[in-house]
């Protein structure tokens, strides 16, 4: 073999190292980013996992005139600091409500205060008292104590103590802000699609709408808090935190995405059809309403379920309308104050108790779960309806 | 009378009117035929014809005196706003069902005013605009009445606490002027948002040209799904990952190279705010690769380049301004990008190239100046929206030359 052979056989083969080098970081790239997708749900659920359960101890619950007065007296002195603060406020109400347990003594399973909780999923910063371990390991070996399914966790509101802290009120906040979303996204947003894929002459105004749809779609979310509170709330009287103002906010963040693909949903549909409505004597009207819509009603509604998903996991906006406010109850009607899952989520991340970080990635896991399987619906509507024409 | 009383009353009089009104036209119209002559319309336009008289005059009169109260023109109580509604719906509805006999084109008059309804839905993305350009500028205008452009854009010293105390009435003789100098919180910004390009440009980019170029058919299906999932997941979440997760980490890996590092630091929101967008420039990058022809690369690997050569010298310069308009955008979400910024970032204007170091950002200011409980009107709180009108600026220019450079790109190759 000639010298320039050689010569070329070994450039050939630092291209072809080359050549494999360059895939080699695609599939990197590929792999970094997966992995980070897979450390990240991992990381989630072992945090968010053990708030699933919940310590409940066995005491001697006293149902006595002292009680009546003192709710501190309704369990021994040593139990007082290990039962939870919100069961041991009540029972002077359960009192009322049931006189019969006047002058008895019960044994009942009450839930424990969350340093107890901590210290039993072996949580490093417990914050228990060395002598209240012992009690505790005692009541272990005695079978007192035990981690029960947390049922709180989904029947309850917000609380200051992370025991008593749960998400049924944020969660009804969430439903009631995302259905006046969809309730006024979903039409301005179809009519919007519609008048500008079928009826808009083309002229300047249109154009300047068209521009100005994809500009929107890309303004920063916060931004459209701005607008809320300057629009909504002090020029239009709205009130703060409620669920009106939280719903007309992302309503106008989500037009744009429901506009873009109902356009796309729109201009899918062949013009055959149109064509052969018309020839049949349709009105332009007509040919929309009765054959164009139809046919790209799949495509709307996968739209629509990601820009709702979009405006579910929402936050920055809602938090300058005041969505964070302190929710114990679920809010009555859209002119309360209402929080929302993810403002929960923020509220409870911020909190220093240990207990509530798991709270937080518990809320997580809900608003993940949600939120992927509205994905995953609008995903299988995609496919399911993928015509070739 | 309160709001949902309000609300309450109005629709549940209105609906049934409504149906009522439909029924009645329809009947009408249908009873109006006589042997020979038939309805111009089919029967149901008539009934919406009625619905229209009834509920357009009732609307626009409660949208005329919503707007008096806005303006402050004047108020009349609920009961009385009712009560005029319905109304004038009722005569608006009287007028309509004189109209309709046989010869009436009542589809045509319907269809006009559903064109309309269509025509005034498409302007609401307008007032959006509008509303978002008017509610930061008003507010900015008094900013900068008290605080000068040129401290704000130039000043590097973010002092904003005396301002509440001046708003409140109660500055003192000896007290320091308050300070808005922006440059700091500018300076955060763009420190994270460039953390988190280094992060998102190589991955999306090299995501985007193996799963265009390199994987197969199928494996691209599975991959493009997962990767979106990284777009999908909430700010909020990644906030608290960042804080809870990655910031612990960052940390613990300075000290172990001897570095000292800020609980807060721009590295953790920088990195995983990179990771958020990775899905925006994969996807966009991804289309355009797609769209490149696919003759090009067949000359390119006749003429005897490996695969990678082809990508590296025929592609991805074809692609590049599409690539450039995903980096555009990707840079105007970082900009954006609130929560995770608001939960790992810190609260401390400082001007430092370290990204180890505390840092703050100009969503963090806007979300600390209107979510406490000051006083509306003190120029702390006016300031948000001054930082607001720069990111809208920002994020405006950005998005504008990205959608020319992809147009420009499209007219290419289409």
């Amino acid at each position: 073999m000639s010298q320039h052979g050689f010569q070329a056989d070994a450039r050939k083969r630092k291209r072809d190292r080359a050549d494999k080098r360059f895939k080699f970081y695609g599939l990197a790239a590929i792999t970094f980013a997966l992995a980070f997708l897979l450390f990240f749900f991992v990381d989630i659920i072992g945090k968010g996992l053990p708030a699933f359960q919940q310590a409940e101890i066995k005491v001697n619950v006293h149902y006595s005139e002292a009680t009546m007065n003192n709710y501190n007296k309704a369990v021994d002195r040593q139990y007082k600091t290990l039962v939870s603060k919100t069961w041991l406020r009540l029972v002077p109400n359960q009192m009322r409500d049931n006189p019969e347990l006047m002058g008895t003594d019960r044994e009942e399973w009450v839930l424990a205060e969350n340093r107890v909780d901590q210290f039993l999923k072996g949580n490093e910063g417990h914050r228990l008292k060395a002598k209240y371990q012992t009690v505790i390991n005692q009541m272990l070996e005695d079978g007192t104590v035990r981690l029960v399914f947390n049922t709180g966790f989904f029947t309850k509101g917000d609380s200051k103590l992370p025991e008593n802290a749960g998400i049924l009120a944020s969660a009804i906040g969430s439903i009631l802000v995302l259905l006046l979303t969809m309730l006024f996204a979903v039409p301005v947003g179809v009519m919007t699609a519609i008048y500008l894929e079928e009826f808009a002459p083309d002229n300047k105004l249109t154009q300047i709408i068209e521009v100005n749809i994809n500009n929107l779609a890309a303004i920063p979310s916060i931004l459209y808090g701005l607008l809320g509170l300057a629009i909504f709330i002090n020029f239009m009287g709205v009130p703060r935190s409620s669920a009106l103002v939280g719903g007309l906010t992302l309503a106008l963040m989500t037009l744009p995405v429901i506009i873009i693909a109902t356009r796309a949903a729109l201009r899918a549909v062949p013009d055959s059809i149109r064509e052969a409505a018309y020839g049949l004597g349709a009105s332009s009207l007509q040919v929309v309403w009765h054959h164009v819509l139809p046919l790209a009603m799949p495509g709307i509604l996968t739209g629509s379920i990601i820009g709702l998903a979009q405006a579910m996991g929402e936050t920055a906006p809602l938090l300058i309308v005041g969505m964070m406010a302190y929710i114990p109850e679920a809010p009555g009607s859209i002119f309360e104050a209402t929080t929302v899952l993810p403002a929960q989520i923020y509220t409870w991340s911020s909190e220093s108790l240990r207990a509530f970080e798991e709270r937080t990635a518990a809320g997580i896991m809900v608003l993940l779960a949600v939120l992927l399987s509205l994905n995953a619906v609008a995903v299988k509507f995609r496919n399911r309806s993928e015509n070739t024409w | 009378m309160i709001y949902s009383d309000l609300f309450f009353w109005l629709f549940g009089g209105l609906i049934p009117l409504a149906i009522t009104a439909f029924m009645v036209a329809r009947s009408r119209a249908l009873g109006s035929e006589k042997d020979g002559s038939r309805l111009h319309s089919l029967p149901g336009y008539y009934g919406w014809y009625a619905v229209i008289w009834l509920a357009l005059p009732a609307m626009l009169s409660g949208l005329v005196f919503s707007a008096a109260h806005l303006f402050g023109l004047f108020t009349i109580p609920a009961p009385m706003l009712l009560a005029t509604m319905f109304t004038i719906g009722a005569a608006g509805l009287w007028y309509g069902l004189r109209h309709i006999n046989v010869e009436f084109r009542a589809r045509e008059k319907v269809e006009k005013v559903a064109t309309a309804l269509l025509i005034a839905a498409a302007s609401i993305s307008i007032l959006t605009t509008l509303g978002i350009v008017l509610s930061v500028v008003f507010e900015s205008v008094r900013f900068f009445q008290v605080i000068s452009f040129w401290d704000f854009i130039t000043g590097t010293k973010w002092e904003p606490d005396t301002a509440f105390l001046i708003g409140a009435g109660r500055d003192t003789a000896g007290m320091t002027p308050p300070a808005f100098g922006a440059v700091p919180i500018f300076a955060g910004t763009f420190m994270i948002t460039a953390i988190a390009l280094l992060v998102a440009v190589p991955v999306g980019l090299f995501s985007a040209i193996y799963m265009s170029e390199y994987a197969s058919h199928a494996a691209r299906g599975r991959l493009k799904p997962m990767l979106e999932i990284l777009a999908g997941i909430p700010t909020v979440v990644y906030g608290f990952f960042a804080a809870i997760t990655i910031s612990p980490l960052v940390v613990k890996a300075a000290h172990a190279l001897g570095l000292e590092a800020d609980y807060t630091n721009a590295l953790a929101p920088g990195l995983i705010m990179g990771v958020m967008i990775i899905p925006f420039v994969s996807s966009l990058s991804d289309d355009v690769i797609t769209a490149v022809p696919q003759g090009l690369r067949d000359g390119s690997l006749a003429l005897g380049t490996t695969k990678a050569e082809t990508i590296r010298h025929i592609v991805l310069p074809a692609a590049l301004p599409g690539i450039v308009a995903a980096f555009l955008l990707a840079t105007s979400r970082a900009i954006g990008e609130t929560m995770i910024v608001v939960m790992a970032a810190g609260l401390r204007p400082n001007l430092t190239a370290n990204p180890l170091e505390g840092i703050t950002t100009v969503t963090v200011k806007i979300v600390e100046a209107l979510t406490g409980d000051q006083e509306f009107d003190s120029a702390f709180t006016q300031s948000a929206f001054a930082l607001g009108f720069v990111l809208l600026l920002i994020t405006l220019m950005l998005n504008i030359v990205s959608s020319i450079v992809v147009r420009k790109f499209k007219q290419r190759y289409e």
